[in-house]
C-alpha cells in the first residue's frame, strides 16, 4: 500500500489551505508532518483521510483513484490531539467499536480487542469508562481503536501533544515498535523536531500551506533545503546571522571576521545568510579557532540541566543552548563563540547553499 | 501539625449565620412550628402535634391534587426535554443564524408568568383568540373555560411554549461544548446518524440534560401563576394545582396549621424526587455491560 497525493489543493473561501503538494508515503516507516501550528498540517491529514475533498488534485492509495472515496469506505483510522473515546462505552467496547461496524465474529472480536489492549497496556482496564482512566490511558485507548482494525492508513494528529513529559517519552517509545510492526502507511503530524527524530523515517516538512522538503529524516534534518525548513525543524529555531563571504574570508556582521571553512569556500563572493544551531554556539572560545560576536543578554531560561540564553545583537536575537546552569543578570554584556565549521548558507532567496561538512548524508 | 485557635473567627461567620438564619432557618422552623400547632389567634394556639400531617395525607381532594401535579410535571418533561434535544439537533452550529435563533428561542423565557397566562388567556379564547378560532375552524369543539380536558391541554401547551427554550439552550450549549473531533473519529468509524447521538451526543450531554430536568421538574411542580391566570384552577378543579391549592387554604381560609404541614409534605416530595431524578441520571450509562 502505497499513498500518494498529486498536486492537492485545498481553498476554504478563497482562502488557501492548502498548496498544490506532491508527497508519496511508503509503508513500514512513518512519515513525520512536521510544521508550526497553522503549517496546514491537520488540513492535509484530514485531506489524505477522506473527510475533506481536495480543491484540486488526486489521491492515490495503490494507484487507485480514492480521492471521491468518502472516508467510511477507505480503511482509515485516525488519532486525534484530545482523548477521544465514546464516552458511555467501556475501554472494551470503545476498542471493539470499529470492529462490531466491520461485522466481524464475536470471537475473533474478543481475542483481537485483548491482544490490543495487552499491547498498550490497558489490558486490565477494560471495564472501565474511559473518563474514569488516566490522560495517557485514555490515548493508550484511542490508539487501541486506531490500531485493533485493520487501517491501510493509519495517522496521527499530534497524539503526544496533551499528555506530561514522561508519559509522552514512554508512549514515543511504544509506538516506534508499533510503527516497525505494521505493514501500514503511517503519517504522524508534530511541531516538534525530536518527534521527528526519533520516529520518523522520513520527514515531511510543511510551511504555510505548502510542501516545503520531504526525505529520509537525517538527510532533511542535516541539509535544510530553505530558511523555513531550518526554522522548524531545529528547536529553538536555527539562529540566523547576516554575512559576506569575500575572496575566502567570511564576516558575520561587522565585528566577526574569518578566514572561510573548507565547505563555504567555493561559493562565490556576496551577501548570504548564515544560520546555526543554538546547540552550536559556545560561551569559550576553545583553540582560538571560534568566531566571537557580542550582544546583550535578555534571558536566561533554565531547563534541567541545561540553559537557553536569549541574547540580543541589535537588530538580531539569538539563542544559545549550552549545558550547565548558567545564572545571567538582565542586559548583561556576553560574547558568545561560533565555530565557522558548523554554519550553514543560505542564498538570498533563502535556498541552501553550503552545509557544515559531517553533515553531508553520506557522514550519517 | 499544631492547632491554632482564633477567638476572632467567630465575627467574621457570623454575618452569614445571621443572613442565613433571616433567609431559611428560621421560616422553615417557623413552619415547622406552625404544623404542629391549631392557631385561633396569637395568645390562642394549642398542640396537635402530627394531626395536620394525618389530615392532610387523608385529604381526598389534596390526594388529587398530588396527581393532577405528578401527572402534569411527567407530562412537562416527557415533552419539553426530547422536543429541546430535537431542536437543539436542528439549530446551526455556526454563522449568522446562531444568534437569530438563540434570539427567537430566548424570547419567551423573558416573559414573566403571570403576562405568559395573560397573553394565553386572550390567545386561546374560542370567541376571539386565534388559537381558540383556529382550532374550532378545524371542527374541533375547543372551550378551554368550560371543558377540563381542554383546560388542561392548554396549559400545558403554554408550559412547553414558555419553557421548552430552557431545555433548547442548556442542550445546544452541551452540543457545542463536543469537539469536532468526536464527529470525525464517528465518521471514520462509519458510524450512523444514529449511533453519533446515542453514542456521542446523549452521553456528552448528560450533565446538561440533568440541569434541564430537575430545574423544570422542580419549576413546573411549583407552577402557579400561569394555571392561576388562565383558568384560575378550573373548570371545577382539573387544573387547581398544588401551589395554588397551598395559597387557597393559608391566605385565604387562613387555615394556617394545616397550611404549614402542607406545605413541608410539599418541599419534602420536591427534595425527594429531584433526588431520585439526580440519582437516576447520575448511573445512567454507568456499568454498562
Amino acid at each position: 500500500m502505497t499513498l500518494r497525493l498529486e498536486g492537492i489543493s485545498k481553498y476554504v473561501e478563497g482562502e488557501m489551505h492548502i498548496d498544490r503538494v506532491d508527497m508519496a508515503c511508503e509503508p513500514g516507516q512513518a512519515t513525520v508532518l512536521l510544521g508550526l501550528t497553522q503549517a496546514g498540517k491537520t488540513t492535509l491529514m484530514r485531506l489524505m483521510a477522506g473527510l475533506d475533498r481536495p480543491s484540486s488534485g488526486r489521491i492515490l492509495m495503490d494507484d487507485r483513484d480514492v480521492t471521491r472515496v468518502p472516508v467510511r469506505k477507505r480503511k482509515v483510522a485516525m488519532v486525534y490531539q484530545q482523548f477521544i473515546n465514546y464516552p458511555s462505552l467501556s475501554i472494551y467496547d470503545n476498542i471493539a467499536s470499529p470492529l462490531k461496524l466491520a461485522r466481524i465474529s464475536k470471537v475473533e472480536i474478543d481475542r483481537r480487542v485483548r491482544a490490543e489492549a495487552e499491547r498498550m497496556q490497558i489490558g486490565h482496564l477494560l471495564d472501565r469508562l474511559p473518563a474514569e482512566l488516566s490522560g495517557g490511558q485514555q490515548q493508550r485507548t484511542a490508539m487501541a481503536r486506531a490500531l485493533v482494525r485493520d487501517a491501510q492508513l493509519l495517522l496521527l494528529d499530534e497524539p503526544l501533544i496533551n499528555l506530561d513529559y514522561k508519559l509522552r517519552e514512554q508512549l514515543r517509545e511504544d509506538l516506534q515498535q508499533i510503527f516497525r510492526e505494521r505493514d501500514t502507511v503511517i503519517v504522524y503530524a508534530t511541531t516538534e523536531p525530536l518527534e521527528a527524530l526519533t520516529l520518523g523515517g522520513s520527514t515531511a516538512v510543511m510551511h504555510e500551506g505548502r510542501l516545503v522538503q520531504h526525505g529520509p529524516t537525517p538527510e532533511v534534518y542535516h541539509r535544510p533545503a530553505s530558511v523555513a525548513v531550518s526554522q522548524v525543524f531545529s528547536d529553538p529555531p536555527m539562529n540566523l546571522f547576516a554575512g559576506e563571504l569575500d575572496n575566502g574570508e567570511l564576516s558575520l556582521g561587522a565585528e566577526a571576521r574569518f578566514k572561510a571553512p573548507t565547505h563555504l569556500r567555493d561559493l562565490p563572493s556576496g551577501r548570504y545568510r548564515f544560520g546555526v544551531r543554538p546547540g552550536q554556539m559556545h560561551l569559550d572560545n576553545r583553540d582560538q579557532a571560534r568566531m566571537a560576536l557580542t550582544g546583550e543578554v535578555e534571558v536566561a531560561e533554565i531547563a534541567g540541566s541545561e540553559t537557553y540564553i536569549h541574547v540580543r545583537h541589535g537588530e538580531a536575537a539569538w539563542v544559545v543552548q549550552v549545558e550547565g546552569v548558567h545564572a545571567f543578570g538582565l542586559g548583561d554584556p556576553i560574547t558568545v563563540y561560533i565555530d565557522p565549521d558548523r554554519l550553514f548558507a543560505f542564498d538570498s532567496a533563502g535556498r541552501l547553499v553550503a552545509a557544515p561538512a559531517s553533515a553531508r548524508p553520506d557522514a550519517t | 501539625m499544631e492547632k491554632t485557635y482564633y477567638p476572632k473567627a467567630w465575627l467574621m461567620v457570623l454575618p452569614v449565620v445571621a443572613i442565613v438564619s433571616f433567609s431559611a432557618i428560621v421560616p422553615l422552623m417557623t413552619v415547622i412550628n406552625y404544623s404542629v400547632q391549631d392557631i385561633f389567634g396569637p395568645e390562642n394556639r394549642y398542640f396537635v402535634g402530627m394531626e395536620w400531617f394525618r389530615e392532610i395525607l387523608g385529604d381526598p381532594e389534596i390526594r388529587g391534587a398530588f396527581q393532577r401535579q405528578f401527572l402534569f410535571s411527567f407530562a412537562v418533561l416527557a415533552i419539553e426535554i426530547p422536543l429541546g434535544i430535537a431542536i437543539a439537533l436542528c439549530m446551526p452550529r455556526k454563522g449568522p443564524w446562531v444568534s437569530v435563533v438563540l434570539i427567537l428561542l430566548a424570547l419567551p423565557l423573558l416573559v414573566p408568568w403571570n403576562v405568559v397566562g395573560t397573553i394565553w388567556q386572550m390567545f386561546a379564547r374560542p370567541d376571539i383568540g386565534l388559537l381558540g378560532i383556529g382550532i374550532n375552524g378545524l371542527g374541533i369543539d375547543y372551550n378551554f373555560t368550560g371543558n377540563s380536558i381542554d383546560a388542561w391541554v392548554t396549559v400545558l401547551a403554554m408550559d412547553v411554549w414558555h419553557w421548552t427554550s430552557l431545555a433548547v439552550l442548556l442542550c445546544y450549549a452541551g452540543l457545542q461544548a463536543i469537539p469536532d473531533a468526536y464527529y470525525q473519529a464517528a465518521r471514520i468509524d462509519g458510524a450512523s446518524r444514529w449511533a453519533v447521538f446515542r453514542y456521542i451526543e446523549l452521553p456528552k450531554m448528560r450533565g446538561v440534560l440533568m440541569i434541564a430536568i430537575l430545574l423544570r421538574f422542580m419549576d413546573s411542580f411549583k407552577i402557579f401563576a400561569e394555571p392561576f391566570v388562565l383558568t384560575g384552577g378550573g373548570p371545577g378543579d382539573s387544573t387547581t394545582f398544588l401551589s395554588q391549592y397551598l395559597t387557597t387554604m393559608a391566605v385565604g381560609q387562613f387555615d394556617l396549621g394545616p397550611a404549614a404541614a402542607f406545605s413541608i409534605i410539599y418541599f419534602l416530595v420536591i427534595l425527594l424526587v429531584s433526588y431520585v431524578f439526580y440519582q437516576v441520571i447520575n448511573n445512567l450509562g454507568k456499568g454498562v455491560s
